[in-house]
């Protein structure tokens, strides 16, 4: 009978001093690692908790970048509105290309997801009119964020950041949310469904699970929140570009997912977090960084298949025994 | 109406790179079809191939015949490489997800390409076309160079002996069963892994030596391997995954759409490509010749 | 309650079953036995809507349902259980159970309410009626076979069936697990009032409880009727055990 601690709070709290530590770089980090998270966790509601394994989901994470990169940059759209409409445009390509790739299963449905990720990139990188083409379309503005310095008027904590600092915010409490929203799904009866389709797809036919339709669900819920941090990382990227939705970009965070333990719910976003400070870390000394990261992949997949949190997790269960014997 | 020697030329361009795809292509379409493993690292070893013949020619240095010791050099030495990656490291995570097994094909090429860039740099590099086969022939109005004669014959007698080996010998028709039911085949008292190693062994030879036969006519550069991976995918995919005919057949396809694609619609041809590959998962994932899923 | 008309089905040239005809009476217990590869598994997968067939059809509860998709069959009342145990591995017994109370009540699409506490009565009563109340909380894949054929049931009887098939449900099991897997199989049916249909490979089982008897070799049925008059067919006996005629 342990004090449960409420380990995402503490985080989170911890994650909004991150800028009074005064360091641009932390900051930086931190918005980067909350953005990826969110990426991450999304894909691992299609693979961790449907079974699903998508190598496209970059896919939608560019389509949420354009999506609020256009609006914002040419059409002067604000950002209360272009942030979910790149949830929305991602969800959108997520129901016509999912609808097709759901037919598939396994290795078929892995290359469908490839292919159709492959085409999205494919008319990022030639549009030029729309998407600015190879160069992409740098320079999203920031959203404005007068209404917070008025705020910071009447209470003192909220005033006086910078505006990167003012979008950290931002990001946090956006994430915090599709984190609770998450959390929800995986909880609720429809998530319970998607693992049993995950752990035996015939028994769930069986029971009454009408299997296409629900893995049609799940990849568009995760299109969605794919496409939301793809809204994030346009403008904290200061810039979106077509490399956004290549596959390497679907391989990144599918390594994520993994490393951090697709079957803990926080698993993916410790992976997040976990490969970008060591990508920051190794990056400054080397630039063999593929080879790094291969390498811990294999270690990974030999080793720790639970990844991260399975490792973790055994460790406390190893500890707690332990005690509990002595 | 363009002119006959112009369709003529583009045709055989078509042809060659369809042969060279076909080549290295069939080295991935055997070892899905036996092992059921999509090997990512494919490319890599194509690429490897490739800087292998460069490697043994700066050993080697000028010589008669030099060049072929290259090729089957640089094809045995990625064979090696493939057989050890088989044995030591692949043949544990059978057992296992299918996701484990792509993403360590994955980790395979991230980790290879960069020891291939730690190796020769990042400089392009290229290898002579053997004495033999420099120069070029007139047939039609069309300049058509030797080298891609003899990739075009090369092609054609791989995949004659290829069919051979397939239909009359008794490993041929272990694969072939293999292919279809793995666990009668355990069962039959037949060395499962051992058949496995030799296959994969087999399919990263035909890897290698693409790479090493592609050496004097494509530059040798970092980025060569997921180039050629992509393409190598959607010759698999149009043709049948696991299917031997099907990858000849998705090789010619698409080097023809290919060869007259570019011509047409260039601004389209990487979308093109890729909308190729979903096309047919949509419409027949198993592709041309391949076995209707089930 | 059950019709089968002129079912058949191949695959490639090898014709699995060809033209299956028999009825299952509401209330009756039923068994359909044969060799191996006489076809059972096929056919009952064909019943179940997990393949097409090429020709015939099935009536339930006189509705024509050739051809439904598994999930919509369970939905009108048809119950299954697998040859090869067919559970849900990584998740607890109670969870497995509750799954299916959770499809089957509607609940499926629901993204707001936590699925943790949802049918808990229900649940408990049902494995206590399989007696697997104690195990509840165990992974079910660590489960032992007999363990989880018993789960199997309970996840079967939570779609609150009319008719369930079950296929070779006791496979693998001693002497002693088949009687009591046997007891407690007719104890549910009458409680609940199912009908039940059933193949087996254990002929002491057969016809012990099967009221109802279907013949199938080589994909065609070759007798049908009371056990006895199973019993005495001449075809039945030489495919059985091999006595010419």
């Amino acid at each position: 009978m342990s004090a449960r601690i409420p380990w995402a709070l503490v985080v989170l709290a911890a994650a909004f001093l991150v800028p009074a530590l005064g360091s641009r770089y932390y900051t930086f980090l931190a918005n980067d690692i909350a953005i990826w998270a969110l990426f991450a966790m999304s894909l691992n509601l299609l693979v961790g908790y449907s079974g699903l394994v998508s190598f496209g989901h970059a896919a939608y994470f560019g389509i949420g970048a354009y999506t609020t990169g256009i609006l914002m940059k040419k059409l002067g759209v604000p950002f209360l509105l272009a942030f979910p409409a790149a949830g929305l445009a991602a969800a959108l390509a997520a129901l016509v290309f999912g609808f097709f790739c759901v037919r598939l299963t396994r290795i078929y449905f892995a290359m469908l997801t490839l292919a159709f990720a492959q085409i999205v990139w494919a008319i990022c990188f030639k549009w030029n009119e729309v998407t600015g083409g190879e160069q992409g379309m740098p320079e999203i503005p920031y959203p404005d964020f007068a209404w917070l310095e008025r705020a910071g008027e009447l209470v003192p904590l909220l005033g006086g950041w910078r505006t990167a600092e003012y979008f950290y915010f931002v990001t946090l409490v956006l994430v915090a949310a599709s984190f609770w929203a998450l959390r929800r799904i995986v909880d609720s009866p429809f998530g319970r469904m998607l693992t049993t389709i995950r752990e035996n797809p015939e028994r769930a036919e069986f029971i009454g699970v009408n299997v296409r339709r629900f893995e049609l669900a799940a990849f568009v819920l995760a299109g969605t929140f794919a496409g939301l941090a793809g809204g994030l990382f346009g403008i904290f990227n200061r810039g979106v570009f077509p490399d956004f939705a290549y596959w390497n970009k679907s391989a990144e965070v599918l390594i994520m997912t993994l490393l951090g333990g697709m079957h803990s719910f926080y698993g993916p976003a410790i992976g997040a977090a976990a490969l970008l400070w060591l990508n920051q870390q190794i990056v400054a000394y080397t630039q063999y960084w593929p080879l790094i990261l291969g390498t811990i992949l294999i270690v990974l997949l030999f080793a720790f298949p639970g990844g991260i949190a399975g490792a973790l997790g055994a460790l406390v269960h190893g500890v707690t025994a332990r005690l509990r014997r002595a | 109406m363009p002119e006959l020697s112009f369709v003529f030329a583009q045709a055989v361009s078509g042809l060659t790179t369809a042969m060279f795809l076909f080549l290295i292509a069939s080295g991935l379409s055997l070892i899905f079809g036996v092992l059921r493993v999509l090997n990512f690292a494919h490319g890599t070893f194509y690429m490897l191939g490739a800087y292998g013949a460069y490697q043994f020619v700066q050993w080697l240095g000028p010589g008669p015949g030099m060049f072929w010791i290259a090729v089957l050099g640089a094809a045995l030495g990625v064979a090696l490489l493939g057989g050890l990656v088989e044995r030591l490291l692949l043949r544990h995570l059978y057992g296992r997800e299918e996701l484990y097994q792509l993403l360590f094909t994955y980790a395979l090429v991230l980790v290879l390409s960069d020891a291939a860039k730690i190796v020769w740099g990042t400089q392009q590099k290229g290898i002579t076309r053997p004495p033999e086969l420099t120069g070029s022939i007139s047939l039609f109005g069309a300049t058509i160079p030797y080298y891609n004669l003899f990739i075009l014959a090369l092609g054609l007698a791989v995949a004659a002996a290829f069919w051979l080996i397939l239909q009359r010998t008794r490993m041929g028709r272990l694969i072939r069963a293999a292919a279809l039911d793995r666990e009668t085949l355990g069962a039959l008292g037949v060395n499962v892994s051992a058949l496995y190693t030799g296959v994969f062994v087999l399919g990263s030879f035909l890897g290698g030596l693409g790479g090493a036969l592609v050496a004097p006519v494509r530059t040798i550069v970092p980025g060569m391997d997921t180039e050629i991976i992509v393409e190598a995918f959607v010759v698999v995919v149009i043709g049948g995954l696991g299917s031997f005919w099907g990858t000849f057949l998705g090789a010619l396809i698409y080097g023809q759409v290919l060869s007259f694609g570019i011509l047409f619609f260039p601004r389209f041809s990487i979308f093109a490509v890729f909308a190729l590959m979903a096309a047919v998962l949509i419409v027949r994932p198993w592709g041309l010749l391949g076995r209707p899923l089930k | 309650m059950l019709e089968v008309r002129g079912l058949a089905k191949s695959f490639g040239g090898f014709r699995a079953v060809g033209g299956v005809s028999f009825d299952v009476p509401q209330g009756s217990i039923g068994a359909v036995i044969g060799p191996n590869g006489a076809g059972k598994t096929t056919l009952f997968n064909l019943i179940t809507g997990h393949i097409r067939p090429d020709a015939g059809e099935v009536k339930f509860k006189g509705r024509n349902v050739t051809g439904i998709a598994p999930h919509d069959l369970c939905r009108l009342g048809m119950g299954r259980s697998f040859q090869r145990t067919n559970i849900f591995p990584r998740l607890t017994v109670f969870e497995n159970v509750q799954a299916a109370y959770v499809c089957h009540r509607g609940r499926g699409w629901n993204l707001f309410d936590r699925v943790g506490p949802l049918y808990r009565d229900e649940t408990d009563e049902l494995l206590a009626a399989v007696g697997l109340r104690d195990r509840a909380g165990e992974v079910a894949g660590l489960l032992s076979h007999g363990g989880q054929k018993q789960l199997e049931l309970a996840i079967a009887l939570a779609l609150e069936p009319e008719i369930l098939l079950l296929d070779e449900p006791t496979a693998g099991m001693s002497a002693g697990e088949t009687r009591d897997s046997i007891a407690l199989i007719e104890r549910l049916a009458r409680s609940r009032n199912l009908t039940l249909l059933f193949t087996e490979h254990d002929m002491d089982v057969v016809f012990q409880i099967a009221q109802r008897i279907t013949v199938l070799h080589q994909g065609q049925v070759i007798a049908d009727g009371a056990p006895a008059d199973v019993r005495r067919n001449p075809d039945v006996r030489r495919v059985y055990l091999g006595e010419r005629e």
